[in-house]
């Protein structure tokens, strides 16, 4: 862990107009053997392959929202059926056992902005702190925290439910909650950004000046750590949002459920003595599921980017 | 904060030298200011779950006896436990299959992405990274209607070679139909972590190499996959938690392969039906522990191994 090297964000790549790839700067660097380097054909079908892979199965459920429930049994996976349904579902999803879905929506919301809001302010103050002072017990705050970034989140589940339902938090919100307000990986990322992203002198000047910490961070840290900050950002949102384990053993009833519960409750509906299949609905809602957390993503691309240059590859 | 309950005898033998002390600003604990919050949650949320967990794991809840201390005979138990041992080695296939294939695949993206040669490369970066924002609940249903024979692509598919070559849900091919969805989610991922580390790389190391007359793939060896060690040593790290952990994927998929995905498929699914099945809540707890031990270690090891590589 002694080998830290600077932050060094990757270089803009969107933002520059219609930027095709010769009008970007670190590109445009002479390649391995002198001259700037030709396109490859050959590289380029490697990559549509990955593509093709990354992309059909979303294809598959785009195409497959479109569907009523029969034409989802009886046309090919990969095109559209007859007619097109996808209003009809959209509606339906949102209806179905009066509208039960929306309660889910709500819910994930609510775990995503304070769970995941949480833990982005507490591992943006944490970082801070860590890399910008010294104090008692650093370096044991250090070994903590980096020892738990191996520990799994799921080994502690089934001890935190126990811990819970002993003192009655279980199937209440606080219970996804909590857990989900750590982020020891969005700590080190934020740490690690901070060291040189905000100079020394600046912190200097403003202390001669007489601010307080508190202002000193509100007014130039957050600034200056912005994209360390909305990559913990956006990895704890995608965490939160797809929070699967901790809800399906921390709740049982379906008021609190997050979307991703509730999702696979009506997916197995279709199983059972009572099966009652609602195919379309699955599909659908998985859809509308995925579409804002892309949406976040596509926006903020050129932070997380940056952000992940600065954080991920160090250690 | 709790700066006040902090400052002790400790303090004394810390204090900053006068140019430690210009650096590192003003009050010896303002640190402890931004850093208690989160020390705060942590011990409540990750400490205090362990513990419990290993307390737990210390007894037994018996008909006649009620709850007593056992000592380690939870763990003996779990050492003998074949269901156990078998779903531990299922994990380990996986692992040793699956990460390696799906790292090889993000570098080999990675390397592409960086190599300058590609058209249209950021619309690949972001477009292969997508899948890693969809829900892993949402994956699997979705490779799992992909999978099925109802409204899936695998009845097509094998309708086409007029043969039933492909059957994702049967015990030879359920592992791999789980390691095709993980793979899917994370190896734009594991991509991503890469190109970002290669990014980083001095240009003066490329125009070093080309004056020396290296190619392409001289390049790439001596001085792209070194840079990628940490990056590297990270990913590994990652993607051996997600395989020790692995629930997710295995549990949606139990309803289309009942007779296939069993209780005690993955270490996780063990611990969780010991709990919720069968209210076997210190032995669920020893479960949960032993794994994490085993995954820490071997975080661990692959972490030291990889920075002692690096310094060499």
């Amino acid at each position: 862990m002694s080998t830290l090297t600077s932050p060094e964000v990757i270089p803009e790549e969107q933002g520059r107009g219609s930027g095709g790839p010769s009008k970007r700067s670190r590109r445009d660097r002479p390649g391995p053997s002198g001259y700037r380097e030709k396109k490859s054909r050959g590289l380029t079908a490697i990559m549509v392959i990955f593509l093709v892979y990354s992309l059909v199965p979303l294809f598959y459920l785009v195409v497959n929202s479109t569907k009523s429930q029969d034409s989802l049994l009886a046309s090919f996976g990969l095109w559209f059926g007859d007619g097109f349904h996808l209003f009809d579902n959209i509606q339906q999803v949102f209806t179905y056992n009066n509208g039960i879905f929306v309660t889910w929506f709500r819910n994930t919301l609510l775990y995503v902005v304070v769970g995941a809001g949480g833990a982005t302010l507490l591992a943006t103050l944490a970082g801070y702190g860590l890399a910008k002072f010294r104090f008692t017990g650093r370096r044991a705050v250090f070994a903590i925290v980096l020892g738990s970034i191996a520990i799994p989140g799921t080994a502690l589940a089934v001890p935190t439910f126990l811990l819970f339902s002993n003192i009655g938090l279980t199937n209440t919100p606080w219970a996804i909650i909590l857990p989900s307000l750590i982020s020891p990986f969005g700590l080190y990322l934020v740490w690690t950004y901070a060291v040189d992203a905000i100079p020394e002198e600046l912190l200097e000047a403003a202390r001669i000046d007489g601010a307080g910490e508190i202002r000193i961070f509100f007014t130039i840290a957050i600034r200056l750590l912005t994209p360390g900050i909305v990559t913990v950002l956006l990895f704890s949102v995608v965490a939160t949002w797809n929070n699967y384990f901790l809800p399906l053993i921390m709740l049982s009833d379906p008021k609190w459920y997050p979307l991703t519960v509730g999702l696979n409750q009506w997916s197995q509906q279709a199983n059972g003595v009572a099966a009652d299949p609602i195919y379309n609905l699955v599909v659908t809602g998985s859809l509308i599921t995925i579409v804002p957390i892309v949406i976040i993503f596509l926006l903020l691309q050129r932070y997380w980017q940056s952000g992940l240059g600065a954080g991920g590859v160090k250690q | 904060m709790s700066s006040g309950t902090l400052t002790g005898a400790k303090a004394a033998r810390l204090e900053p030298t006068p140019r430690k002390r210009r650096r590192t600003g003003r009050g010896k604990q303002t640190g402890w200011m931004f850093v208690a919050p989160f020390m705060v949650v942590l011990i409540l949320m990750l400490i205090v779950p362990i513990g419990y967990a290993i307390y737990l794991s210390l007894f037994r809840d018996q008909l006649i006896g009620g709850n007593h201390f056992v000592g380690l005979a939870n763990y003996i138990q779990l050492l003998q436990d074949s269901k156990f041992w078998s779903s531990f080695g299922r994990v380990l296939i996986f692992l040793v299959i699956q990460v390696p294939v799906m790292l090889v695949l993000a570098l080999v993206a990675a390397l592409a992405l960086d190599s300058a040669r590609l058209h249209a490369a950021s619309f690949f970066r972001i477009a292969i990274f997508l899948p890693y924002a969809v829900p892993g609940v949402v994956a699997a249903l979705i490779w799992g209607f992909i999978y099925g024979p109802q409204f899936g692509l695998t009845g097509s598919f094998n309708d086409l070679l007029g043969s039933d070559l492909l059957k994702p849900f049967t015990s030879t091919w359920i592992l791999t139909s789980i390691g095709n969805i993980v793979t899917w989610e994370f190896l734009g991922y594991n991509m991503i972590i890469f190109f970002a580390a290669l990014r980083v790389v001095p240009a003066e190391l490329y125009e070093a190499a080309s004056l020396d007359g290296a190619g392409s793939l001289r390049t790439i060896i001596s001085i792209k996959l070194p840079a990628l060690r940490g990056a590297i040593v990270i990913a590994s790290i990652f993607s051996i938690i997600g395989s020790f952990q692995l629930f997710n994927e295995p549990n949606l998929l139990k309803t289309l392969a009942p007779n296939v995905i069993g209780t005690f498929f993955t270490p996780n699914m063990y611990a969780y039906n010991l709990s919720f099945a069968g209210q076997q809540f210190n032995y669920s707890a020893t479960v949960a522990i032993v794994m994490g031990v085993i995954t820490a270690v071997i975080a661990y090891i692959v972490q030291v191994r990889g920075t002692r590589q690096e310094n060499r």
